[in-house]
């Protein structure tokens, strides 16, 4: 599945921290890819992350780093396709070293690994504490004594520069997840960073791809209305992106899934607010005026995107512990079960008030009837309901007797409770976002190995 | 009666506290009664009892498409919700059960 000689194509290598490998795999064998993007970092990852390095300095990277890299490295190496990755995660440095000992004992050889840092800023943020979070406005000093770590989304022109090391893999810490897309295309192409009409095409190149399966069919299919082929089988895209900024968005032959204007549609419009200003840390991108093109099967001519100047702020994202959540779940079926669902409910809630914790904030879902939507349907009940109870707590003891509690109700509630499970105890890892000025922000680019 | 899911389907995104929801219609008879009958005030109904709102609504005629962003729809955010589906993603279908005045 040869490229057309005047574009950059830049596939998808994962669209989130538990996505399949094989798909990737497919990729690099079978469609001359130049570029091969991992995407893997959720909201609150790289906090996590940070707790982990503080218990092992060279631990704190994406755990599956090393799993994926030994399934592609090799491949990618042979077919001289690049890889960049956010799965640095709190540890680009230790993720680069653990990629190099593996390559070395695979016999790869000495493969060198661009490094991306300075995203960590979590002691630039512990000095200005009259900074307001984005959502409520209030200053961040309030979650400074609870915080773990603060992460800058840095952008694609500091991806370039780990890419202009010609190190075949470029290991980043929190990168916006565009810009990951976008800096292969900058690169390939030497397209300036103030280039706004080729931003604008790289970045909505990228929103579209980072999501991985959810542009190629995944996230869609709803039986007899909107059927997709294979699933089992999903294939991930690709973008080729052209020297003056046209983009078409494909996926391999013979794969699953499909790629139209309907899953494109879904895509483009996912986690955007104002369709006029999407931002990142390259552009402020516009969609408003953007059109989809099925310009061949499973393939998406795209059009129309236009940007403005970056903001002079970075997002960082500030992850603090925030307590605990307890939880625990007990299954009725049968002639009246949701009654006695409700019941459960009601004993279960009269006991955690009368123990001696504090629970700010419980929830009882009803599952099959009203935990999805929160509202209980019309017509009539459901033969099974699952009962749910979950209570956010401030210790895991007390996040624990919200399971026990439920499970108690095998023998001391309604009748015909039954399928209950250890009780779930969740410490939380909380995450609110603040604006930094950008000229706060250092980022560091160096080679692990000799390039 | 027309359900909106006779006329469009829609995705779910998170951000913060926040879901956006597209409603993208099948075909231009849908999209003249999405854009005419699915306003920000219907919308913003049908999501009270999860959130007080306020919903924005956004039109993309080039794309058939509306995006409605709900702001306190995810029980404080991924990170903190207290629910089952803490990303929201199934509050992509709570829009297509509302039905619509046909022309």
């Amino acid at each position: 599945m040869a490229k057309p000689t005047d574009v950059v194509r830049i596939g998808v290598g994962a669209g989130f921290a538990d996505d399949r490998i094989e798909p990737a795999i497919d990729l690099v064998e079978r469609a001359d890819l130049d570029f091969l993007v991992f995407e893997c970092l959720a909201e609150r990852t790289t906090a996590r992350e940070s707790l982990t390095r503080r218990h092992d300095p060279e631990k704190g990277y994406n755990p599956r780093l090393i799993e994926r890299m030994e399934r592609i490295l090799p491949l990618c190496l042979d077919k001289r396709v690049r890889i960049v990755t956010n799965m640095g995660a709190a540890n680009p440095g230790g993720g680069a070293r653990a990629v190099r000992k593996m390559a070395e004992e695979q016999g790869l050889g000495d493969v060198p690994v661009a490094v991306v840092e300075g995203d960590d800023i979590e002691s630039i943020i512990r000095t200005m504490p009259e900074l307001p979070v984005m959502e409520t406005g209030e200053p961040v000093e309030s979650l400074l004594p609870n915080m773990v770590a603060a992460h800058a989304y840095l952008g694609a022109d500091v991806v370039c520069r780990g890419l202009e090391t010609g190190a075949p893999l470029v290991i980043t810490g929190r990168v916006s997840d565009p810009s990951l897309f976008l800096a292969p295309a900058m690169h390939y192409w030497k397209w300036a960073p103030d280039d706004l009409p080729r931003l604008a095409a790289g970045t909505i190149a990228g929103h579209l791809l980072e999501c991985s399966g959810q542009l190629t069919g995944g996230c869609f299919a709803d039986p007899g209305m909107k059927d997709v082929p294979d699933l089992a089988h999903l294939g991930n895209p690709y973008a080729d992106i052209t020297l003056d900024g046209q983009v078409e968005v494909g996926k391999c032959p013979d794969t699953g899934g499909r790629l139209d204007r309907a899953t494109a549609t879904e895509q483009l419009l996912y986690e955007m607010h104002d369709p006029a200003a999407y931002i990142t840390p390259d552009c402020v991108l516009d969609v408003t005026d953007v059109e989809l093109h099925e310009s061949g099967p499973d393939r998406v001519r795209v059009t129309g995107a236009a940007a403005r100047p970056h903001t002079d702020t970075y997002k960082v994202s500030v992850g603090y512990h925030d307590g605990f959540i307890g939880e625990g779940q007990v299954s009725y079926a049968g002639i009246n079960a949701v009654a006695r669902a409700k019941l459960a409910a009601e004993i279960i809630q009269q006991r955690l008030r009368e123990n001696p914790y504090n629970y700010t904030e419980m929830r009882v879902d009803l599952i099959g009837m009203s935990s999805l939507h929160g509202r209980e349907p019309d017509g009539p009940e459901p033969y099974e309901v699952r009962l749910r109870v979950a209570a956010r707590c401030d210790s895991r003891a007390a996040a624990g007797q919200v399971g026990f509690e439920t499970r108690a109700m095998h023998v001391n509630g309604p009748s015909g409770g039954g399928g209950g499970i250890d009780p779930i105890i969740r410490e939380i890892l909380a995450v609110q976002s603040v604006l930094l000025p950008r000229q706060l922000v250092k980022p560091r680019i160096y080679v692990e190995g000799a390039a | 009666m027309l359900r909106v899911y006779d006329l469009g389907h829609s995705r779910a995104g998170d951000k913060g506290n926040t879901s956006n929801i597209s409603v993208t219609a099948y075909d231009d008879a849908g999209w003249d009664v999405l854009q005419r009958e699915l306003t920000a005030a219907v919308v913003a109904q049908a999501y009270s009892h999860i959130t007080p709102g306020p919903v924005r609504r956004y039109e993309l005629p080039k794309l058939r498409a509306l995006n409605f962003v709900i702001e306190g729809a995810l029980g404080g955010g991924v990170t903190r919700s207290l629910a089952q589906d803490v990303h929201g993603k199934s509050l992509s279908t709570l829009i297509l059960t509302i039905e619509l005045p046909g022309r």
